[in-house]
């Protein structure tokens, strides 16, 4: 039984974010900040997975976000309201713990990761937790989404690496700024791989800031999202192999060996132009027909 | 005189060819073929090979039917037993259960009841016949089999015929399990297992896609939803990863990631599926297995230069099927025997370049009754490779299991049960990979239809005491 796609916008001014709403009652009803999902868009599709970014049991609907980055992405991002999206599995990962915490919560989310960070301020909010928030994009048409995470945060930092909006830079440095003079509980970090690395650097300890506990949210090429594939896998620096559909999303980010995950993320880089070049052709050659 | 008639050998694709496509590499019996094997047939008043089948097919009624020229007789006779005959006849290995019993055997070769089963399941596809046993009428109790693998469908066709009410939850989108994301085109067509799958819908059968039980629905929520008895059929499926220096180098996957892209996700036909496969120059498969031989020639298939597959013991130990080595082998597989990886080496921008082994030599037999291997010393070596594929076998997978914690499990994680699939919670019953450790095809399908008899007497009794309940 094919998804529907009940409401879809653009968001940010970049013209390659947007924001979906999907109907899936049964997915809605146990979702939950930290869950994923894993969707196929039509009979030739690959699965790939995306954050759940919001979820209503009651409406039965999800919400997902997502940046135009390959084939599916961009697909996706074509597709109207009323069409269908051939299969959504999921909740997938594990949920977040939200639990009562006795310092503030740091929350990071880069780029499309903003999108992730909402329900894990939101959830963590709602239990009475204080949580500052942080939010990072390369521009400033890249942001969204700041109005709503200003509603849940106690405080709301915003970072653009060329200035344009908030403090210029990275999220890393508002986060060394109040770990400096404030203790906090822990980080949980969701965005680009460089990004999460980053601030795993700055909570480690080995600088001149104390040891603070850090998550991370994995986002890695997977297939099925049970743990039947393995190509999810990432090597902790205790020496055990963990798998991110299973294991994660949200994993320690000091055990994490950052580098050899960056690696792995482009193992399929030159195949997905190949798919990219493809469809972006079949796309202008569909326009011109209508023309 | 019937014995001195040789067994009919049946024809293949040629390897120089096959290593091109995806088609499948067995071609089938034709109808003088299959007569000619027919009547080899001693037609024993007490037929041993029926014993050899886990299923218990009527073996020596459907080759009678086919030399009778009755093949709808045939198909029909076997689907009493078996509702999958056109997977069974093609991926069973008969050279160790029916065809292992039969009598022939004894002096040359036995018959071929593999291929003949394939000829008349190929016949009833070819001539869109859809043999249906017949059902009971709907008792409209609710049943639910987790997992459309060979067990749980097995286990749903039988229930359905009873008049059960049988919904199949699958994870996946499409139907079959280890049929459709494990075993290569090559070897089970994918239209053949979507044609089975078809047959169990004319019973009534219901498959719900999507579906991973343990996140989206509980066994609680399926409960309230009115269904009555379980049967957990979700496979073992986590892949096992020995621990190796340079696992996570670019171009080291295992075999279920490999297979999955390629045979659920079509990635053989890339770019017109959407899903992507790495294809090395020189691809290296670790493993002994079934699964190692189709890892190995689907490389082959996807066209790689070369194919190596490393095995710690001897080819006499090799776990996988004679036909499928003979067949890997006559493709231009490279098999190194008494091999045993240690180390997955690097270049600098982290992508598999060569494979260190130690050669082998085998000493007194371990508790699996094979002879163990052990290092030589100083026989290290090393293999120029670029991609190197785990096929080292499969554990269970607990996604479900955990979410039902009063659920007894062994100490590896599968399901304790009976004999017959019956497990510690009275509505759950389990069978397949996910209670023996992986198997084979028609072993799962053999404990889908025990559980499928021992949840029938379950809910049976629990009505009948229900309507005793209320009568008097």
């Amino acid at each position: 039984m094919p998804f529907k796609i009940i409401n879809k916008k653009l968001l940010g001014k970049s013209g390659t974010l947007f924001e979906m709403v999907l109907e899936t009652p049964l997915i809605a009803k146990k979702a939950f900040a930290g869950h994923f999902i894993l969707l196929r868009n039509d009979e030739k599709g690959e699965r790939f997975p995306l954050t759940i970014a919001d979820y209503d049991a009651e409406e039965g609907t999800i919400t997902i976000v997502f940046q135009v980055v390959g084939k599916s992405t961009k697909q996706l991002s074509r597709m109207k309201i009323g069409e269908k999206i051939l299969d959504v599995v999921g909740p997938l990962g594990n949920k977040i713990h939200s639990e009562k915490y006795e310092h503030p919560i740091i929350v990071i989310g880069g780029g499309v990761g903003i999108a992730s960070a909402y329900p894990q301020v939101r959830e963590l909010k709602k239990i009475g937790n204080e949580v500052i928030t942080i939010i990072g994009a390369r521009t400033k048409d890249l942001l969204f989404w700041v109005e709503k995470l200003m509603l849940i945060s106690d405080k709301l930092i915003i970072t653009t690496n060329d200035g344009s909006e908030g403090i210029k830079g990275f999220v890393t440095n508002p986060l060394k700024e109040i770990l400096k003079d404030k203790k906090v509980s822990f980080v949980i970090a969701i965005g680009p791989l460089i990004m999460m690395k980053n601030v795993v650097l700055t909570t480690n300890g080995e600088g001149e800031l104390p040891w603070v506990k850090t998550y991370v949210s994995l986002n890695t090429i997977m297939v099925d999202g049970t743990g039947m594939c393995g190509g999810c896998r990432f090597p902790t620096k205790l020496g055990e192999i963990n798998f991110a559909c299973v294991d994660g999303p949200d994993v320690d980010g000091h055990v994490v060996d950052f580098d050899n995950l960056m690696k792995r993320a482009n193992r399929y880089t030159s195949q997905e132009k190949i798919s990219a070049d493809r469809y972006e052709h079949q796309c202008k050659c569909e326009n011109r027909l209508k023309e | 005189m019937s014995a001195k008639k040789p067994r009919q050998k049946m024809p293949e694709q040629n390897p120089i060819d096959r290593i091109t496509n995806f088609k499948e590499v067995p071609l089938g019996f034709n109808d003088e073929m299959a007569k000619l094997e027919a009547s080899r047939c001693l037609q024993c008043a007490e037929p041993k090979c029926v014993n050899g089948c886990p299923v218990n097919v009527d073996i020596p009624r459907f080759i009678k039917f086919i030399l009778e020229n009755n093949l709808r007789g045939g198909i029909e006779s076997i689907k009493e037993f078996n509702i999958l005959p056109a997977i069974c006849g093609r991926v069973c290995p008969q050279e160790v259960q029916c065809e292992k019993e039969c009598v022939l055997g004894k002096k040359g070769d036995p018959i071929a009841i593999g291929a003949l089963e394939r000829y008349l399941a190929d016949w009833e596809y070819q001539h869109q016949i859809k043999a249906c046993p017949d059902c009971q009428p709907p008792n409209y109790i609710k049943v639910a089999v987790i997992g459309a693998g060979p067990a749980g469908l097995t286990c749903a066709a039988d229930l359905a015929k009873m008049g059960y009410a049988v919904t199949i939850f699958e994870a996946f989108h499409k139907g079959g399990g280890v049929l459709v994301y494990g075993i290569p085109e090559f070897r089970l067509p994918k239209d053949i297992v979507k044609e089975e799958i078809e047959t169990l819908k004319m019973l009534g059968v219901k498959i719900s896609y999507n579906k991973i039980i343990g996140k989206i629905l509980l066994i609680e929520d399926l409960r309230e939803m009115s269904f009555e008895a379980f049967f957990i059929s979700v496979g073992a499926g986590l892949p096992l990863i020995h621990k190796m220096p340079g696992l996570n180098l670019n171009g080291v996957l295992t075999a279920n990631e490999f297979l999955t892209r390629t045979n659920l996700m079509k990635a053989y036909q890339f770019p017109e599926y959407d899903t992507p496969i790495q294809i090395g120059k020189i691809m290296t498969v670790i493993g002994g297995g079934n699964v190692a031989l189709d890892s190995a020639r689907v490389a082959l298939r996807l066209g790689a230069e070369k194919v190596i597959l490393v095995y710690r013991r001897s080819e006499i130990e090799m776990p996988a099927r004679r036909e499928e080595y003979l067949h890997a082998k006559a493709e231009g597989i490279e098999f190194q025997f008494l091999t045993n990886p240690i180390k997955i080496i690097g270049n600098e921008n982290g992508d598999v370049s060569k494979l260190k082994c130690i050669k082998m030599e085998l000493a007194e037999p371990d508790e699996s009754g094979r002879r163990r291997p052990i290092p030589i010393n100083n026989s290290e070596f090393y293999i120029e490779t670029d991609t190197v594929i785990l096929a080292l076998g499969t554990r269970a997978n607990p996604v479900l299991t955990k979410s039902i914690p009063e659920l007894k499990l062994t100490k590896y994680g599968y399901i304790e049960t009976d004999e017959n699939g019956k497990t510690n919670i009275k509505d759950i019953f389990a069978g397949g990979d996910i209670v023996t450790g992986s198997a084979t095809v028609i072993s799962a399908m053999g404990s889908g239809r025990k559980a499928g008899k021992v949840i029938d007497e379950y809910l049976k009794l629990k009505h009948k005491k229900i309507i005793r309940y209320f009568f008097h």
